[in-house]
């Protein structure tokens, strides 16, 4: 029989383990409020300055009339830049690294660049596209050099996620296709990349969420919050939503802090739009397979 | 690295050596599996290009100001004659800002992951991770108006004396936003440590707490210290919650309570100011950029060393 000690220990030990596992859920509850908190604040505060009116508007330099239609323009130029640069060189990579690549010292520098790249502070990345399209190219601030910049950005992370997703496919594709007399080439591009298709195409529009959202490289790159049109053409000066939050939230004005919180609603809303798409893809692929 | 990411080269050799005889056919073949590498190269060039370029704009700025006053001249005064190049007034800012987040993240995303990984039911993980990960989504623009609307008022209410520009609400706002990254970094270390361990301690007449506490969290250690250097590192290159939020007094004060230029906020307002390019003032902006970037670089180096190096590898 248990003694009157052992049983007082049992039930201490038990309420320390309740206790601690309360802290743990309190924790994890504090993240998840303050994300509400936060989307709240946002809703709260812009939901007042947020109408078509406000879509449809150029920046001014009256609160009333101002609006994202500049930024909104912008964001959709720099992903498409972004998207057209990024994607084709980093699922080729990451195509080259999971099928093609031998065991090297090369091979293995590729890898351990990307990580290292992946974990590269995004500012320093406007630094590259400063030196690199703003200068050397002559893109000067123009929405070409500010989407190429980012698309140095999101590389790391293309190449990253489109080589889980060709890693997801199952050895059986591929030796079932060299049994029936596939080429490498016609296994890997008829069989392994069309099978991993949707889950590169998820990571892409995941990166790409993540520069829509970036502000800081643009900076660098020379992009401001008050620009009054939309781009025409590649070597257009631009803004970005971002951006535009950046510059009305600066400004002591409160009624310009309104309109930071119903940019950042608008921005919010399109980074949800991304991210429903690409688990929309998921789930989809999910299913088929 | 990850288990797993060998890639091509875990394949059966039978796979291998017929991949290869057949490749050594087809023109077209050979031309694209050269498309492909050279795609992989230009990743490489991305770094090259990066490190040419801090070190050719910084070279004209340590040439000029002394590598030994950047880093140890007390004093960063570019708008000043004559002026003064320390870095360590910003590096201090940087630490102080990095600190004040880790003291909210490292705790807050640890005992979230703890709670994730051996306390919730797989609905509720179902429910709570993606919830968690938007945290990581949310754009840090947006993260720094929360700072400065919501935040600071707020600490202001509480605490009389902080400024409106402050370290210390900042902080807590980048705090806030590795909190995912240390979580999901630390829960994917305990959700290696394999069933058996935990069963045995049950087994035992452990509790929950004493199976998460004194098991699990040795057992993953490496990987939560790797998690809490990545975040570190995140928190350090951290740029418009500070920019909007901290201020821009560089200084070596470790009050949190007062304006503090980090790195990121000072490659930020030289950016954004009309300061012509090639003069030396401007010039700074990288010698600030290359120390951001070799401070994370070595982090990021670590932290990989401690997964590669300390991972216990259970069979």
């Amino acid at each position: 029989m248990m003694g009157a000690r052992a049983a007082r220990r049992i039930r201490k030990r038990r309420r320390s383990g309740l206790a601690f596992g309360a802290v743990a859920g309190i924790a994890t509850a504090f993240g998840l409020l303050t994300l509400a908190l936060l989307i709240g604040a946002v809703v709260i505060e812009g939901a007042a300055a947020f109408d078509l009116q406000f879509l449809r508007s150029f920046t001014s330099r009256f609160p009333e009339r101002a609006g994202v239609r500049a930024g909104l323009a912008g964001t959709i130029w720099v992903s498409a830049i972004t998207a057209a640069s990024a994607f084709p060189v980093g699922v080729a990579a990451a195509i080259w690294l999971e099928e093609y690549a031998p065991d090297t010292w090369w091979s293995r520098l590729v890898q351990t660049n990307i990580q290292n790249l992946a974990g590269v502070p995004s500012i320093v990345y406007g630094v590259l596209g400063l030196a690199l399209f703003v200068r050397a190219m002559g893109a000067g601030r123009s929405v070409l050099a500010g989407g190429l910049t980012l698309g140095l950005l999101v590389l790391p992370i293309i190449v990253i996620s489109s080589r889980e997703a060709l890693r997801a496919v199952p050895d059986s594709l591929r030796e079932a296709a060299y049994a029936l007399g596939a080429t490498h080439g016609q296994v890997v591009f008829r069989q392994v990349v069309p099978a991993a298709f949707p889950g590169i195409l998820t990571g892409t529009i995941l990166a790409l969420a993540r520069a829509a959202g970036e502000a800081a490289p643009l900076i660098l790159v020379g992009a401001v919050g008050f620009i009054a049109f939309t781009p025409t053409g590649l070597g257009d000066p631009f803004t970005v939503l971002p951006l535009q939050i950046f510059d009305w939230v600066r400004n002591p004005q409160p009624e310009y802090r309104q309109l930071a919180a119903a940019a950042s609603l608008v921005l919010l809303i399109v980074l949800f739009v991304l991210n429903a798409t690409a688990i929309l893809l998921r789930n989809r692929w999910e299913l088929r397979r | 690295m990850r288990p797993g990411t060998e890639g091509a080269h875990d394949r059966t050799p039978t796979t291998e050596s017929l991949f290869t005889a057949r490749s050594a056919g087809g023109r077209r073949e050979r031309f694209v599996s050269a498309l492909l590498a050279a795609s992989a190269a230009a990743t490489v060039l991305v770094t090259v290009g990066l490190v040419l370029t801090l070190i050719f704009e910084a070279g004209h700025f340590l040439v000029e100001v002394g590598l030994l006053s950047f880093l140890l001249d007390s004093e960063w005064t570019p708008g000043f004659r004559p002026a003064r190049y320390g870095i360590l007034p910003l590096l201090v800012g940087t630490l102080k800002v990095a600190a004040i987040a880790s003291v909210v993240a490292l705790p807050i995303g640890l005992l979230t992951a703890i709670y994730l990984s051996e306390y919730a039911d797989r609905r509720a993980r179902a429910l709570l991770k993606p919830l968690l990960e938007t945290l990581a989504g949310i754009p840090t623009v947006v993260y720094g108006y929360f700072a400065l609307i919501v935040v600071t008022p707020a600490l202001r209410s509480v605490l009389p004396g902080i400024e409106v520009f402050n370290a210390l609400s900042a902080g807590i706002v980048v705090g806030i936003m590795i909190i995912p990254m240390v979580s999901s970094l630390s829960e994917d270390a305990f959700r290696a440590v394999p069933r058996s361990l935990r069963d045995g301690a049950f087994a035992l007449g452990a509790t929950r707490f004493e199976v998460a506490w004194r098991i699990v969290l040795p057992a993953a250690a490496s990987g939560v210290v790797a998690a809490f250097i990545l975040a570190l590192s995140r928190a350090i290159g951290e740029t418009m919650i500070v920019a909007i939020a901290a201020g821009d007094l560089a200084g070596l004060s470790l009050d949190p309570r007062i304006a503090t230029q980090t790195m990121t906020a000072y490659i930020v307002q030289m950016s954004l100011g009309d300061t012509p390019r090639g003069t030396i003032e401007y010039q700074s902006l990288f010698a600030v950029c290359m120390t951001l970037f070799l401070l994370t670089l070595a982090l990021n180096a670590t932290s990989q060393r401690i997964v590669r190096r300390f991972r216990t590898v259970y069979r």
